[in-house]
């Protein structure tokens, strides 16, 4: 052990021989490497084929929305455990102390160049984003205050689908959030939803498909079933670009791919064009 | 009303061979039959039947999954997993349903949505989503019931409903158990440990909140007595369905809303 720390300093260090070598980011996309400050001056964006990563969820809302205008709803909200399955209490309190996020979901108001929004965070570090109670009870009440207030929601997607331990709690999440969803659309609202990596089961097959305006970001991953699943019913390999961004703008599933650093203009107009504009000081 | 089985043994008992499908219930239940078929979109799922008919003498919707009771049928159905064309026909039909003030009843009987590349290009996940949201607010009464298995998405599909009941032996869950603990354990191997665990029988359902009734299997499950499971399934909907016609529409929205609205767990 003491051997293996060793040789992690001399790796580090150098031992006059080899030459510092800085961390590098690998891409799950086109797997380049590139160093990575690189990457992370980027936003997260491989330099080589600008895959969007994964960012959390208060560095989305520090390049989103305008500072400090940002005000969390629910934040006092924490799961429980409705089946009594095993571990799962433990299994939250453990990611809650090493994320420090209190669930899968950040939602709250904000403006964005001054335009009022609702606005939900998905946060892949918290159990892949996974959607239990917590997920869909903050995701219906902020489509609900935003009806009650009259305002437009943005949500950025982020989840592997279903949260396992909730069973069909977390099914019965698709229908609650998805009803909430309609009833600010009858009211009128405008919801314009945005897939980040990864968006797929339930949450695709749920709120994050009822965009009036869908946005992708580009080669993150969208889709209903797992590429494995899939795999392993036809029995052969799929085509690297399957259920990239760009596929299903292709299919038609997706109005427009935008790239993170023009993200924010391009919510404020499309929030100005629906009559959203910054309050008169 | 058999001794009540586990989560495991009544995923034997829905599998069984000769287990009734909704071809089976149809003419047991129901008169006038005219199936409609086609989304107008793309083509016409046949793992998702849907049309019209009449229960005890009044104009109904049915929709419905279908398992295929031998190789042959199953072929054709698909074996019940439906495409997403199959949910927007589902879609269609419910519409209909809605301007003609006819009541819709869902039966749920499938795996799950099928998962496979035509499905993904052709948008299984908005299909379904649209479906879900487009039931919460359908001013029609909608009464849904689980034949057998209730998988998944698949299932909620046609499951957003002012009533679900369960048959018996039916399952409703959010991944089969055999992918659940493939998910979970990385070990498919481990399902039968899963199924005990993911809280999928009837009963499981009422206390959960995500469904109001359970019909009555015939001893030995509902393939022993097709008659007599299928008098119990008319009974439930001969009282459901008038109940349900006879209140305010959006009195029965709000209740629909609410149903869903409340399910879940958490502290603040």
């Amino acid at each position: 052990m003491f051997e293996d720390f060793f040789n992690v300093v001399k790796k580090r260090w150098g031992d006059g021989e080899e030459e510092y070598k800085p961390p590098m980011f690998k891409c799950p996309r086109c797997q380049g490497t590139s160093p990575l400050s690189k990457y992370e001056e980027l936003h997260r964006v491989c330099p080589k084929c600008n895959y969007h990563g994964r960012l959390s969820s208060q560095e989305r809302i520090a390049i989103t929305v305008d500072k400090e205008s940002f005000k969390e709803l629910n934040a006092n909200m924490r799961g429980a455990d409705p089946l009594d399955f095993p571990d799962y209490k433990e299994k939250q309190a453990e990611l809650r102390g090493s994320t420090g996020l209190s669930e899968a979901v950040i939602t709250g108001t904000a403006t964005i160049k001054g335009s009022p929004v609702v606005i939900g965070i998905m946060d892949s570090r918290f159990m892949m984003g996974s959607m239990g109670s917590i997920v869909g009870e903050k995701i219906t009440r902020a489509f609900e205050y935003a009806t009650e207030h009259k305002l437009p929601v943005i949500m950025f997607t982020a989840s592997g689908g279903a949260r396992m331990q909730e069973g069909i709690v977390s099914l019965m999440q698709m229908a609650k959030t998805s009803g909430a969803v309609k009833l600010h659309s009858e009211a009128g609202g405008l919801y314009i939803s945005v897939m980040t990596d990864p968006t797929t089961g339930g949450v695709t097959a749920s709120f994050a498909s009822l965009g009036d305006i869908i946005i992708a970001e580009p080669k993150v991953l969208i889709g209903f079933a797992g590429r494995r699943v899939i795999e392993g019913t036809i029995k052969q390999r799929l085509p690297e670009d399957f259920q990239l961004a760009e596929f299903m703008y292709d299919k038609g599933f997706v109005d427009m791919i935008v790239e993170r650093r023009k993200l924010r203009s391009v919510l404020s107009h499309l929030l100005k064009l629906h009559g959203f504009y910054p309050k008169e000081a | 009303m058999d001794e009540k089985r586990t989560a495991w043994e009544r995923l034997q008992l829905i599998h069984t061979k000769g287990r009734p499908t909704i071809k089976d219930y149809i003419p047991q239940i129901f008169t006038d039959w005219y199936e409609m078929h086609g989304d107008r979109l793309f083509g016409d799922d046949r793992a998702i039947i849907g049309g019209l008919a009449r229960l005890d003498g009044e104009p109904v919707t049915i929709i419905a999954e279908v398992k295929g009771r031998d190789i042959n049928e199953n072929k054709v159905c698909n074996f019940a997993m439906p495409h997403p064309e199959g949910y927007r026909k589902a879609l269609r039909i419910a519409r209909q349903a809605e301007k003609f003030h006819r009541p819709i009843i869902c039966f749920i009987d499938t795996p799950g949505a099928f998962c496979g590349v035509a499905a993904e290009e052709r948008g299984q996940g908005e299909a379904i989503a649209k479906n879900i949201a487009e039931f919460m607010t359908l001013r029609t009464p909608i009464v849904s019931i689980v034949l057998g298995e209730g998988g998944s998405g698949g299932a909620l599909a046609l499951g957003v409903c002012d009533e679900l009941a369960m048959l018996e032996n039916a399952e409703y869950s959010v991944l089969s158990p055999r992918g659940f603990a493939s998910i979970l354990w990385k070990d498919a191997s481990r399902e039968q440990e899963a199924s005990e665990l993911m809280k999928i029988t009837a009963e499981d359902m009422v206390r959960l909140g995500v469904a109001e009734a359970i019909i009555e299997e015939p001893l030995g499950g509902a393939h022993n007595d097709l008659d007599k499971i299928s008098e119990n399934i008319h009974e439930y909907l001969s009282q459901k369905i008038p109940e349900k016609c006879k209140k305010d529409i959006d009195v029965l929205l709000k209740e629909r809303y609410t149903k869903f609205r409340k399910i879940g767990a958490f502290t603040e």
